[in-house]
């Protein structure tokens, strides 16, 4: 069947912020989806709230909207647009909920919008769980046995049917929000209590526990002719208890027979034709258990998920891309697999390599929330490795996740009876270090001082991850215990440890040397390893495209070339503080590097390096070559040698995928790796206070006083100096990583003694800065080339300084600063860029304090606002930094059309309009151990997942937009408003909360603060303190009931005061909005007064830009 | 959860023995040894299916041949006789790149390794087994041999590459005689009997007769050397021929009892090596593939409806006929009337089935009863009691 000829222009509806659950996959199923149907010839027309994303690229859609996710909005879109059809089934739940809603309203039918992909009835059938019950059963499967709940009545009724533990599952929610396993009655009560709150249809499933059992998932398709095809079998090491974002997950599955892989397979077939999804892709997952085969089917999602994200990448089978064709009329057999360029997409992938996915946490970011992992979501990211044995991607995967305790650490003894003892108990309950525990005691197993098959019995009865997974955990810590005991290390034990995972740093570990030594040997040796191809036929057929990933195998894959090759190194698995935002610069380099050169584009073969499933760098349409990789120096170093054998090299690219890939400019360069850009050592220079400190002073910038100390006492005395309040942290760090503000001494000693290791002194300084209080934080993005500097985004944050700039809401262009102060910031950052030496990206934030304009930092490389600085400014700068770094000037990017052709980012017209980011946080995801919200509080170490923007023709219409897509409710416009502010803020609060009384807001406050607003004429209701309780109830009753829209709360003192923390725990918990800085509140205020009567504007990232360079042009006729 | 121990121990650790896998063009690839030590010749194949080892294993139709699988961890889910798809293992090496350690699976009755090693099936672990895949995709399907133990011990190189070039060919190569069944054998349908099936063990699968069975067909299976009458004398209401190993151009015999079931007018199904038959009654040729199908993915077009099904495979050799529209078959003067394709290979537009227009005779060239693979094509097994049932009734119109 071909395309449809009906459809001409379809909306495609994104998923909005970066959140835990809903993540980059997004951007990439969505990126791929709109370049498809643009191809198909179709019209596309975008919403998406991201900024970061490349999805909301200008040339991705024919239309972007970056607009709240939201109905009204979406109508004013529809209505503006009139799309032919839309397509909710790439965006995540966020798109299904906000399709729901739109087709609920009478949106669709009003406009005459046709819904592709999926069905009302689809959706709702996937997702009702009592609707998916029926479904299981009449395709022949079981499900868990469950009862459907509305009120905690029901809930406490069915658990005298289940038992304890039950597994408790809101109805609508993603990521499995509010979901967890209850073990008691008191447990039962606020999980089902959270859940009824969470679900959108007051609804909870609770449902017989399945815990322990094997957990399985497939990726399916099909097409409007029912054909199904079943693209991927995951299999989660982690058994049934762990949600599967949160699980180490295998592909393909590798513990069952065809008998139950079959049955599998009919079961998801059935389900997926049951369930009517017409066309695309859908998960099901299944639980097995252990030592019966039973099957339970456990749920379904009717889109494309997380782990199709991860399946595609898994197999080369582009499921997002297919989805997209299937959903405007073809079938699977029309549409070609692209990797090997003559098959058909009707087949399913046979991988002949293992897949191991682990997903990487937070944790050290929410040091109150409980680290145990549940059915509820909670990493942040995620790492993927390919090997030709599980052992070796398990070795990969462990190094990708780029945190030091996720690698198994083979130096000092074996553990003893004792330690395995403990780490045997410890294993019991999931958590992100289980792994490397396990590998600890079967180390002892390897070594003889335990039985190995007694420890792996053991290890079953305490974990329940299938035996087959333990034996070859317990492989590798027997090669490893080889490679320890031998006496030489001969090439056939070197080889057998490569192959089964072992990295060099091991190797050196095993043998009391360094891993240079260990990399010295092996290559003495001559062993490398060789670099296969993701295929999708296990080499039945050719494959044209160059998707590779490294083993230690025989035969080598990699085809010679002749055009120059840049390596791109991107940023490896997300986290707070390294996202979606590095991906996007990436992504843009290796466009704008591939790019013929008469088209403006630098005419190299460009190289991706990465290792996150997620990301759109990670698709192997991006770059000409991918290779699926650790980000580590070892793997580095190998893909540059085959790389180098293959054609000339002409450099890599560390500046681009943040602190991962710099981290390793240094080492990579002494390996004689053409480094370009920003030199190694000019990275160093501006990390260094010292020589950073020296650039600042040659160009007689000021900059907070400041010092550095290695310990306790020095710490003291460097505080002193530079005076109270300071700004601690180690160096080294990106995303404010254990940085704190402290007030006094007593607080001093306490951050140090939490940060210093039991030595005594850090192993990298400890920075104290003089934190400057009340101060306007400016952040810039910049771009230089040894002579020219091109300013390219002047924001503006919102709350003041001290707040970590990843947190803070900012505006661009600044609403605040005038010309005198943007000349000032234009000049220093050119100093700056010149004295640290900077060639391509430069960030450097500021402090506007009583006039002077403090230098904070400068980071020489890709910053997290470069994809917003682009969106608002209209111009491509990841493109132009990546140019530069491959030697283009500013001067020729400004002829060429790739930067303006005069002025700046910092001169952006009179009228333009105003454009907010505001960051998006997880805290509603974490709890404490005894099942409390974490604090919401924002400081100096960032905690945001991601973010939005806002756009609109003034500050209070942006802000507030972006208030709605930041949490889908935005800004009350009526209501009670809750105020209970610091001391320092008092003077600050009255005007704000006199403007929303007087917009007809009661106003409740704390005695405090009401004594305040009631001296100032604002009438207040005084409410009683958390901690108080009084006749009209406290103020958690209050929050608790519902009865209040906005609750304000600035933290006082060293610390958060306990009942500050009970009222941001309660507003986190209840989903009301809160607002823990002054100058955050009178912005919402501001917002709230320009509330529009009917909706919101709406403007195209095309208009918008359109109005941008229309605006250059007539100022340069002018 | 309850804590089961492994079925099987792992083994002692220490130096792995060495085995070697030898092409006819001199390719070497050095591994361990893996199942039972010695040397076997044989046509190397590679199979692509990511579960399924056992049936690969026990399916006759592998007989004669070095079998690589590109999945690289093999045996993880041990061995049990209900997954048997025939009395023994056919395949005479196994190339592999992981041989699992232990047994994991509950319905595991024993290692791998000790199926292989009861059989004599000679293996090699630990070798590039995606080389080797890209060396018969580019070269075709060729000879080879694996050595181990004594058969490798002191043995000079050249003298195995000649060796394994100086082992017979696949192409004209007949196997019928080794992997059919003796005597025939009775299977009783669930339940009550519909109709009756002859089928002839060419070298049959369990899952056949079991998927017969499930839609109440008593099946009489046959060997492969049964005549004409003894065909006859179990009354019919259908006749099969099964998959089975060899080239199809050595079954002159099995033509011709063909014949006399489509010239009887009795339905006919095919699978397979059957298939092929079928092809050559009508007077069609078959042909060597260059590396032949084998894997639980593959993609066939149902010409009739336009839908895809995803397939077992496992065919060195097809049936020469044009894809395209309505054929004469061209044997006995047209007696057999017209022929169409009616499934044809996906990726690579392969002939996957036949259908007589004037006859109730069709054949598959791939695996409708799967194990190991897909149960999308298990409709065919339904068009058989269809027929069946068409042959009974128009029988019973002539008997009154």
């Amino acid at each position: 069947m071909p395309r449809r000829d009906d459809i001409s222009s379809v909306l495609v509806i994104g998923s909005g912020p970066i959140v835990i659950g809903q993540a980059a996959e997004f951007d990439y199923s969505g990126t791929q989806a709109c370049r498809v149907l643009r191809e198909e010839g179709l019209r596309v027309i975008l919403v998406n709230s991201n900024p970061a994303t490349i999805m909301t690229d200008p040339d991705i859609a024919d239309a972007t909207y970056v607009e709240p996710i939201d109905p009204d909005v979406i109508r004013t879109i529809i209505a503006k647009e009139r799309p032919d059809a839309i397509l909710p089934t790439l965006g995540g739940q966020t798109a299904l909920n906000a399709a729901i809603a739109l087709e609920e309203r009478g949106i669709l039918a009003e406009f005459g919008v046709e819904m592709i992909g999926a069905s009302i009835d689809a959706i709702q059938k996937a997702e009702d769980r009592q609707l998916f019950k029926g479904v299981v059963e009449r395709v022949g499967g079981e499900s868990a046995r469950s009862h459907i709940c509305h009120t905690m009545e029901d809930c406490l009724a069915a658990a005298e049917d289940l038992g304890y533990p039950m597994v408790v599952r809101p109805s609508f929610t993603m990521g499995g929000l509010g979901s967890g396993l209850a073990y008691d009655e008191a447990d039962l009560r606020r999980i089902a209590g959270d859940g009824l709150h969470y679900s959108p249809t007051t609804e909870v499933l609770l449902e017989e526990s399945i815990l322990g059992w094997k957990e399985f998932e497939l990726e399916l398709m099909r097409d409007r002719a029912d054909n199904c095809v079943v693209i991927c079998s995951i299999e989660n090491v982690d058994p049934v208890g762990v949600h599967t974002g949160d699980s180490v997950t295998v592909a393909p599955a590798l513990t069952l027979t065809d008998v139950e892989m079959q049955r599998l397979r009919d079961l998801g077939i059935g389900i997926i034709r049951e369930v009517g999804v017409d066309t695309g892709g859908c998960n099901v997952q299944f639980a097995i258990h252990p030592d019966t085969g039973r099957i339970v089917v456990i749920e379904m999602n009717p889109r494309v998920s997380r782990s199709s994200a991860l399946a595609s990448k898994a197999t080369g089978f582009p499921i997002a891309k297919i989805a997209a064709r299937l959903a405007i009329g073809y079938t699977l057999d029309e549409i070609r697999n692209d990797i090997t360029g003559t098959t058909p997409a009707s087949f399913e992938p046979a991988l002949d390599y293992i897949v191991v996915k682990i997903p990487r946490f937070a944790f050290e970011k929410f040091p109150a929330a409980d680290a145990t992992l549940t059915t509820t979501m909670k990493s942040v990211g995620e790492a993927m490795a390919m090997g030709r044995s599980f052992t070796e991607a398990l070795g990969k995967a462990q190094r990708s996740l780029d945190v030091t305790s996720a690698v198994v650490d083979y130096s000092g003894e074996a553990p003893d009876a004792a330690e395995v003892d403990r780490l045997l108990e410890a294993s019991r309950i999931p958590t992100d270090s289980r792994l490397v525990a396990i590998s600890r005691i079967l180390r002892a197993a390897a070594e003889g001082v335990l039985d190995p098959d007694q420890t792996i019995e053991r290890l079953y009865e305490a974990t329940a991850i299938d035996r087959w997974f333990l034996d070859q955990m317990l492989l590798i810590a027997e090669v490893a215990a080889d490679v320890r005991a031998a006496e030489h290390l001969d090439a056939d034990l070197l080889r057998r440890a490569k192959r089964h995972g072992i990295s060099d740093e091991q190797i050196g570990q095993l043998r009391g040397f360094s891993g240079d030594v260990a990399k010295g040997v092996r290559e003495a040796l001559g062993i490398n390893p060789v670099y296969k191809t993701v295929d999708t036929c296990a080499a039945e057929f050719a494959s044209s495209t160059p998707y590779h990933y490294s083993t230690y195998d025989q035969e080598s894959e990699v085809e010679s070339r002749e055009k120059p090759a840049i390596m791109i190194l991107g940023s490896g698995p997300n986290r707070i503080g390294q996202g979606i935002e590095f991906d996007y610069s990436c992504v843009h380099a290796a466009i704008a590097l591939g790019r013929d050169a008469d088209q403006t584009g630098g005419g190299f073969e460009t190289i991706m390096v990465n290792c996150n499933p997620e990301t759109v760098s990670t698709d192997y349409d991006i770059a000409d070559r991918l290779y699926f990789e650790p980000l580590t120096f070892e793997d580095v170093v190998e893909i540059y040698e085959a790389e180098k054998a293959a054609g000339p090299v002409a450099g890599v690219i560390v500046q681009l995928g943040g602190q991962t890939p710099l981290s390793l400019a240094r080492s990579l360069q002494e390996a004689g790796l053409p480094i370009i850009g920003t030199s190694p050592a000019a990275i160093d220079a501006a990390e260094d206070r010292g020589a950073f400190g020296a650039v600042l002073q040659r160009a007689s910038l000021p900059a907070p006083p400041y010092g550095t100390a290695w310990g306790l006492e020095d710490a003291r005395k460097v505080a002193a100096e530079v005076g109270y309040p300071v700004l601690v942290r180690p160096s080294y760090v990106l995303g404010g990583r254990g940085m704190e503000i402290v007030y006094d001494e007593e607080g001093l000693a306490d951050y140090v003694s939490r940060n210093l290791p039991e030595s005594g002194r850090a192993e990298a300084p400890i920075l104290i800065d003089s934190f400057l209080d009340t101060a306007t934080e400016i952040d810039v993005d910049a771009l230089f080339d040894g002579e020219e500097l091109y300013l390219a985004g002047v924001m503006e944050h919102i709350e003041e300084a001290g707040i970590h700039s990843g947190d803070s809401a900012c505006t661009l262009p600044p609403v605040t600063l005038g010309e005198a102060v943007i000349e000032r910031i234009r000049t220093s950052t050119r100093a700056i860029a010149e004295g640290v030496g900077v060639r391509g990206l430069l960030n450097v934030q500021y402090a506007l304090s009583a006039g002077v304009l403090y230098v904070l930092e400068a980071n020489p490389r890709a910053s997290r606002t470069v994809p917003f600085v682009a969106k608002a400014t209209g111009v491509a700068i990841a493109q132009a930094a990546a140019l530069l770094m491959a030697g283009s000037s500013i001067a020729q990017l400004r002829e060429m059309g790739i930067l303006p052709g005069s002025g700046d980012g910092g001169a952006l017209p009179e009228d333009t309009p105003i454009a907010v980011k505001e960051a998006v946080l997880p805290f509603k995801r974490f709890r404490t151990a005894d099942g409390h919200a974490v604090d919401s509080l924002l400081g100096p170490e960032m905690r945001s997942t991601g973010e939005v923007m806002g756009l609109d023709t003034t500050f209070p219409l942006a802000f507030a937009k972006s208030q709605l897509a930041i949490s889908g409710q935005g800004l009350p416009e009526s209501g009670a408003v809750f105020v209970s502010v610091a001391d320092r803020d008092k003077r600050g609060i009255v005007l704000p909360a006199a403007r929303l009384a007087a917009l007809g807001f009661e106003v409740l406050a704390t005695a405090g603060t009401a004594a305040v607003l009631r001296r100032s004429g604002v009438p207040c209701q005084v409410i009683a303190k958390a901690s108080e309780g009084g006749p009209d109830g406290s103020v958690l009753e209050l929050i608790e009931s519902g009865r209040i829209a906005l609750v304000l709360n600035t933290p006082s003192g060293t610390h958060a005061r306990a009942d500050g923390y009970r009222i941001r725990a309660a507003a986190t918990s209840m989903d009301i909005p809160i607002i823990t800085t002054l100058q955050e509140f009178q912005a919402a205020v501001q917002g709230i007064e320009a509330l529009p009567e009917g909706h919101f504007e709406v403007r195209s990232l095309q208009e918008h830009h359109a109005f941008l360079d229309g605006a250059r042009a007539s100022e340069v006729r002018a | 959860m309850s804590t089961t121990p492994p079925s099987t121990a792992r083994p002692r650790r220490g130096a792995p023995e060495p085995a070697v896998l030898v092409l006819e063009d001199g390719t070497i690839l050095r591994g361990e040894a893996y199942g039972a030590r010695g040397a076997r010749l044989g046509e190397v194949v590679f199979t692509t299916g990511m579960t399924g080892y056992q049936e690969t294993l026990t399916d006759p139709s592998f007989a004669g041949q070095i079998v690589v699988q590109t999945a690289p961890h093999i045996g993880n889910t041990g061995q049990n006789a209900q997954d048997m798809e025939s009395r023994k293992v056919w395949v005479r090496g196994y190339a592999v790149r992981e041989a699992s350690r232990i047994a994991s699976n509950w319905r595991s009755e024993g290692s791998l390794e000790d199926l292989l090693v009861a059989n004599e099936v000679v293996g090699i672990a630990g070798i590039d087994t995606r080389m080797l895949t890209r060396i018969v995709r580019e070269s075709g399907a060729m000879r080879g041999g694996i050595f181990s133990g004594e058969a490798l011990e002191g043995a000079d190189e050249a003298a195995l590459v000649s060796r394994v070039a100086e082992a017979p060919a696949m192409s004209g190569a007949s196997f019928v005689d080794e992997v059919t069944i003796p005597q025939p054998v009775v299977i009783e349908p669930d339940g009550e009997a519909i109709g009756t099936v002859a089928a002839v063990d060419l070298g049959i699968k369990g899952a056949t007769p079991r998927a017969m069975a499930a839609r109440g067909l008593r099946v009489h299976l046959l060997p492969a050397t049964a005549s004409l009458e003894e065909l006859l004398a179990t009354q019919p209401d259908a006749v099969f021929f099964s998959n089975g190993p060899g080239d199809p151009a050595t079954a002159d015999d099995q033509v011709a009892l063909l014949r006399g079931v489509l010239d009887a007018g009795i339905p006919f199904f095919g699978i397979c090596f059957g298939n092929q038959l079928l092809g050559r009654a009508l007077g069609f040729g078959t042909y060597k593939l260059k590396y032949g199908h084998r894997g639980i993915n593959q993609p066939v077009l149902d010409v009739a409806t336009g839908k895809v099904e995803i397939t077992a495979q496992n065919h060195g050799f097809a049936v020469d006929i044009p894809v395209e529209g309505q054929h004469d078959a061209p044997f006995g003067d047209g007696r057999y009337g017209k022929v169409e394709v009616s499934h044809i290979a996906l990726n690579d537009g392969v002939v996957e089935g036949i259908r007589c227009l004037d006859l109730p005779a069709y054949s598959v060239q791939y695996h409708p009863e799967a194990a190991s693979g897909p149960h999308d094509a298990s409709y065919l097994f339904d068009r058989l009691v269809d027929l069946v049932r068409a042959h009974q009734a128009s029988t019973a119109g002539k008997d009154s």
